[in-house]
């Protein structure tokens, strides 16, 4: 077996199940590896890079409702902003201890995800669709309007977060930002990966598969979808709150549908269902982003694009969609 | 024979058009049950009243002596009502063996885990290797759904109903649009059904139904028409004139 056959056969999609090896590969810790070394050797990236370590988080959170249990939506944006401005608002009028806004924030993320999910779950399609995003749009419109507590337009400012154990400020270069981040990503990772390898996230499968089997054998379809979307907001709302104490400011972009169409965006490049596709798409995206932006600042959009309509075009799993299709093709030549 | 599954004046309409009028059906201990009619005679409505796809308008459903008819699919499947569907409805990406753990899981209250490793669940893969085993399955067990040929697809369908172990199984033309090569693997699957399951069968190939049936219910225009043995069936002139027309008789 050849090198790149090697490594291939330990890329398989993530996709859980009752046969699946939930046991972690080597090469999973790959992406920890990296960003660490990026820790130590690119110093001037660490607040790019806290920025996408925090996005990685997000896009994970939406990959589990999307990519796991085939919820569509493109208001996600809603479960992060309210972390985002939760763990905003109570850093600045109550404590400022990181913990326990991360903590603050996700338990509104996951109590406003399981309010909306109840209501909104019963829908499929286009409605649901639609739902998700005029809930985001009420969300932005109240935080928009909640000048008091928000901002308004202006944003959050005025925060400044306590050091992180009594000790680590978030400083200027992005230090402890970029660890901090970097540690509730693996602890999201971590929470995701044990979800999609467990018999919940098996028969999250089967939903996304076929819902009409899953009621069929008895399956509380509706139930679990509306557990798997609050667990989703919940880690949305970590994530949001992780921007919050991170630039210790709050914009109204948080709640914002454009960056709910950049993480589907950002996920589809990636590959959605496959558990890293949250993570190469992101840093992919964002990459592409900031070094498109250098050379073409009015025009760096029509590059991200591009990217995506090649994506869709030629690799309809995103980019970890075409390392499945080497992989399935140098297991069919190793079989003859 | 005390019934299992029992309907009593079961009535569905949509808007003026009556689909199932006034069924009165029932089925015992390990019968072996067939439910004919042409086509739009209200098999698939009442199939599916039965399993809580779709509401009826009035009457009732009786599961194992307990009233059914407001209970949703998941509390009739919990009491022992499994079916196939008339069109393959599977889990197409994921493995053959998967199909079947899934309602393994749910049987035996595993699906819902959101703290264990479902390959860790050696109880629902073993049980589930086991019925694919006995359906002749086990050399796919690993293999995508979508990459099998549809006669095999057909087994897993009757696979995934049976790891629900129902006391009632509805097979839905189980062997629809199977090539007749492989049909006779449905057929041998099908006579060798655990005898402590009631099977209701809705089919319209009258040679299976006449090898497999004990007892036959005729369907026309959403009411029975009759209900009867094979025998009676065969012979009965209303049943003749339903299915061939009143010039063929």
């Amino acid at each position: 077996m050849t090198i790149a056959a090697r490594l291939l056969s330990r890329l398989a999609p993530h996709a859980g199940g009752y046969i699946a090896d939930a046991r972690i590969r080597p090469i999973e810790y790959l992406p920890w590896v990296v960003a660490i070394i990026i820790y130590v050797a690119a110093p001037e990236y660490l607040p790019l890079g806290s920025y996408i370590l925090i996005l990685m988080l997000f896009a994970l959170s939406l990959d589990l409702i999307l990519g796991y249990g085939g919820i569509i939506t493109l208001g996600h944006t809603a479960y992060f902003g309210i972390g985002a401005y939760s763990a905003g608002i109570l850093a600045k009028f109550v404590t400022a201890e990181p913990f326990t806004g991360l903590v603050v924030a996700a338990v509104c993320a996951g109590v406003f995800g399981l309010i909306t999910g109840a209501v909104i779950l019963r829908t499929t399609g286009l409605t649901l669709l639609m739902l998700t995003l005029a809930i985001t749009s009420i969300c932005y419109e109240v935080a928009n309007k909640a000048n008091d507590w928000t901002g308004g337009a202006d944003g959050l400012s005025g925060i400044t977060m306590n050091p992180v154990f009594g000790q680590f400020r978030f400083d200027m270069f992005g230090n402890t930002a970029y660890l901090y981040s970097l540690v509730f990503l693996i602890l999201g990772w971590w929470i995701v990966r044990r979800i999609v390898y467990s018999p919940f996230g098996a028969s999250l499968a089967g939903i996304r598969e076929n819902p009409v089997r899953m009621h069929a054998i008895g399956a509380p379809v509706y139930g679990r979808l509306v557990v798997v979307y609050t667990i989703s907001a919940m880690i949305a709302g970590v994530a949001g709150a992780l921007l919050t104490h991170t630039t210790q400011f709050v914009g109204l972009k948080v709640l914002g549908f454009e960056l709910s169409g950049d993480l589907v965006v950002m996920l589809i490049l990636g590959g959605v269902g496959r558990l890293y596709g949250a993570i190469v798409g992101p840093l992919i995206y964002l990459v592409a982003q900031d070094l498109l932006a250098k050379q073409y600042p009015e025009y760096w959009y029509f590059w991200i694009g591009a990217l995506l309509v090649v994506i869709v075009l030629f690799a309809r799993g995103g980019l970890l969609g075409i390392v499945d299709a080497l992989r399935a093709r140098f297991e069919k030549a190793r079989g003859r | 024979m005390t019934p299992v599954l029992e309907t009593r004046a079961l009535c569905k309409s949509f808007g003026a058009l009556t689909v199932a009028d006034t069924i009165d059906f029932h089925l015992g201990a390990g019968a072996r049950h067939a439910l004919i009619g042409p086509n739009g005679a209200g098999k698939t409505t009442f199939v599916n009243m039965l399993t809580g796809r779709i509401p009826p308008s009035s009457g009732s459903i009786m599961l194992g002596g307990a009233d059914i008819t407001a209970a949703s699919q998941s509390e009739r499947v919990k009491r022992g009502l499994g079916r196939t569907f008339q069109i393959n409805t599977l889990f197409r990406n994921l493995t053959v063996v998967d199909n079947v753990a899934l309602s393994v899981a749910e049987r035996t209250d595993v699906g819902g885990g959101l703290f264990g490793v479902a390959s860790k669940q050696k109880a629902v893969v073993a049980e589930s290797m086991d019925l694919l085993g006995s359906l002749g399955l086990a050399d796919d067990a690993r293999a995508t759904v979508i990459g099998l040929p549809y006669g095999k697809q057909r087994l897993v369908e009757i696979a995934i109903a049976l790891g629900l172990k129902p006391k009632v199984l509805l097979l839905d033309e189980p062997a629809a649009g199977v090539p007749s090569l492989e049909s006779h693997r449905i057929l041998e699957v099908i006579a060798a059904l655990p005898s402590d399951i009631a099977v209701l069968i809705i089919e319209h190939d009258m040679d299976l139904v006449f090898r497999f049936a004990k007892r036959i219910t005729v369907l026309a225009q959403g009411a029975v028409l009759m209900e009867g043995t094979p025998a009676e069936i065969r012979t009965d002139l209303r049943v003749r004139q339903v299915y061939l027309g009143e010039d063929h008789v």
